[in-house]
């Protein structure tokens, strides 16, 4: 029998003057928020260095895409950001019918709105239950379960799923809203800010919440843009940048909100943003609504689910099929124009943008997702050194990250 | 600012660095020379009347099987908008299938510190000065570059570290998971896998 090697189980030891401790936190820890390790160089409990480590979820999806149909690819999407899977569907889309030409009927364009409002709704309930878990307040987080419950609920009535939707089409939506729904969506939207006002009674002016938040983790606006924070975080800084205003998209521009800003750039600042945002996307979802117009839900020029890549024979005039006089009219043209466009749309966790290259056929040439996690987790290493590791805790869940959509 | 407008501020401003204008859907790409990157994102950056505070996003593409010629084999793509201003456009620099190399951009933004090491890890493209080009999203001992378009979908058999972590999951076994246990055959840690091994010790 060999003797067992030590080497693997060494449990890190101070050596000496300095009292440094190396630390893997992650990637089976549960304030991690999925599968992100940190490595930590501590000095007691400081953090002196702090390196975050991605990629345990690389799918290759932007591989994977450019093998696929633009339909196909929609899928892909949903598993980017699981909490909030509406939100970057409906990015998909927009960017999609952007690069290819295509018109959405203006009913199409509020079902969506609504939708991602939804989306950003239930994104929001998670990232509060579980921050305020991790932080430790233990009746928020079933609070906002139950509220999620009945959002995952109405997902479920409006396409039938409750996670993975790929509910919008290239040019709408699959299925119209049923009365049932919008009956139900408007009552949640009459309970939901009652609810908000239920959390903030329980933490917003808690002495250990305001202990473990304010001043944690503070990062100054022109810090946060240059480390490619986007989202709540960056306009918890004081920073004016939200998709929904700078570039609108669907029925943003047709609809009055507000851009809640704050000023200090801490974990309280990121919080409170967020709470306000979802006074703002209750105020969104009932003027869609109240102004919902009817008409048709998918363009006429929408592509079909099985994209073909060839356009159909035609038949010149006067040629009949039997004759033998038919002339295949536009054999080998493209079907879409060529060319590159990078859209990106406001999503629950920031700026979730689609750099697409098309070279006119139904795949996409190159697809680049610029995910917002991706960035935040990068900025990790900024917000966490020099802090404690409990409040590192609270920065992760603070800078709201999804490893699904980090790592792609 | 009108995206055409920026592209012709930065011909005016570097007329050798200039390739190739593009315009599409209503955006503008401006294809330019590696060399003098850092200056001009720097420029685009930093004058007053383009303030292009915000690197959307940083990626490389590869343009091995595009139908449109005069495109280098690589391109690094930045796309920059401005808060304040609200415009926006695109730079390409174009590279060489030799020397797939450019300057990083860390300095003027540093949050392109992950956007550089994740296109030197997909796309194999080397950022000269970057601080800790390693890879990011693949583990470091990953062979290959998985978005290069000779690369094949389903990828070039096994990682290489999968034989070394399946030696050191086993090794873990026959510890019986505990660190401090001086060895399989002190005490009655371990289940029955445990036990199952240490027979064929």
């Amino acid at each position: 029998m060999s003797v067992p090697s030590r080497k693997i189980l060494e449990v890190p030891v101070a050596d000496g003057e300095n009292e440094r401790y190396s630390l893997r936190m992650g990637p089976q820890h549960p304030a991690t928020h999925g599968v992100l390790r940190v490595d930590l160089d501590l000095d007691g409990e400081t953090i002196m260095r702090c390196t975050p480590q991605v990629g345990y979820l690389h799918r290759g999806f932007e591989k994977l895409a450019e093998n696929r149909t633009y339909a196909q690819a929609l899928i892909l999407t949903d598993r980017l950001d699981y909490i909030g899977a509406m939100a970057n569907n409906v990015g998909y889309c927009v960017a999609v019918e952007r690069l290819l030409g295509i018109s959405v009927p203006m009913r199409a364009k509020y079902i969506r709105t609504i939708a991602a409002e939804m989306s950003r709704l239930s994104s929001h309930l998670l990232w509060l239950a579980t921050h305020a878990l991790d932080v430790g307040a233990m009746t928020v987080f079933l609070y906002c379960f139950r509220e999620r419950e009945i959002l995952l609920d109405l997902f479920e009535e409006l396409c039938g799923a409750r996670l993975t939707y790929s509910y919008p089409r290239i040019g709408g939506v699959r299925q119209d809203v049923t009365s049932r729904f919008v009956d139900e969506l408007g009552r949640f939207i009459d309970i939901f800010p009652s609810r908000i006002e239920e959390y903030e009674t329980l933490i917003d002016t808690n002495r250990i919440w305001l202990k473990r938040t304010v001043g944690v983790g503070k990062l100054s606006g022109a810090e946060a843009l240059a480390l490619g924070i986007t989202g709540a975080c960056l306009r918890g800084s004081g920073v004016d940048y939200d998709l929904r205003k700078h570039q609108p998209y669907d029925a943003y521009d047709q609809v009055d909100f507000e851009v809640p800003l704050g000023s200090d750039g801490d974990v309280y600042a990121r919080y409170r943003c967020r709470m306000e945002e979802m006074h703002q996307s209750i105020r969104i979802i009932r003027q869609c609504l109240d102004q919902l117009p009817p008409g048709p839900i998918i363009g006429p020029d929408a592509p079909d689910l099985i994209m073909a890549n060839r356009a159909p024979a035609r038949m010149a005039a006067g040629s009949n099929r039997y004759g033998g006089g038919l002339i295949q009219l536009i054999r080998d043209q493209d079907l879409f124009p060529s060319g590159d466009i990078y859209v990106a749309t406001e999503v629950p966790k920031g700026e979730l943008g689609f750099y697409f290259i098309s070279e006119g056929s139904n795949r996409p040439y190159r697809m680049h997702i610029r995910s917002p996690s991706f960035m935040h987790i990068s900025a990790l290493a900024v917000v966490a050194r020099g802090g404690l590791i409990a409040d590192l805790i609270a920065n992760i869940g603070s800078l709201d990250v999804v490893l699904g959509e980090s790592d792609r | 600012m009108e995206s055409m407008a920026i592209a012709d501020g930065l011909q005016a401003r570097f007329p050798e660095e200039i390739l190739q204008c593009f315009s599409f859907q209503g955006q503008v790409g401006v294809g330019i020379r590696p060399d003098r990157v850092v200056e001009i994102l720097g420029w685009l950056r930093d004058d007053q009347a383009m303030r292009m505070d915000h690197l959307r996003s940083l990626c490389g593409v590869d343009n091995a099987r595009r139908k449109n010629g005069g495109l280098g084999r690589f391109e690094v793509v930045y796309n920059l908008y401005s808060i304040a201003l609200r415009h926006e456009i695109r730079i390409r620099a174009q590279l060489t299938e030799e020397d797939p190399s450019i300057d990083s951009v860390v300095s003027l933004w540093s949050g392109a510190d992950w956007m550089e090491r994740e296109t030197y890890d997909l796309m194999g493209i080397r950022f000269n000065g970057h601080p800790n080009l390693r890879r990011v999203l693949l583990p470091d001992d990953w062979e290959g570059h998985p978005l290069r378009k000779e690369y094949p979908l389903r990828g070039r058999g096994e990682w290489v570290g999968i034989t070394d972590l399946q030696a050191k999951l086993e090794e873990l076994d026959a510890h019986g998971f505990k660190a401090d246990d001086p060895g399989p055959e002190a005490g009655d840690a371990g289940d029955a896998a445990t036990g199952k091994r240490k027979g064929d010790c």
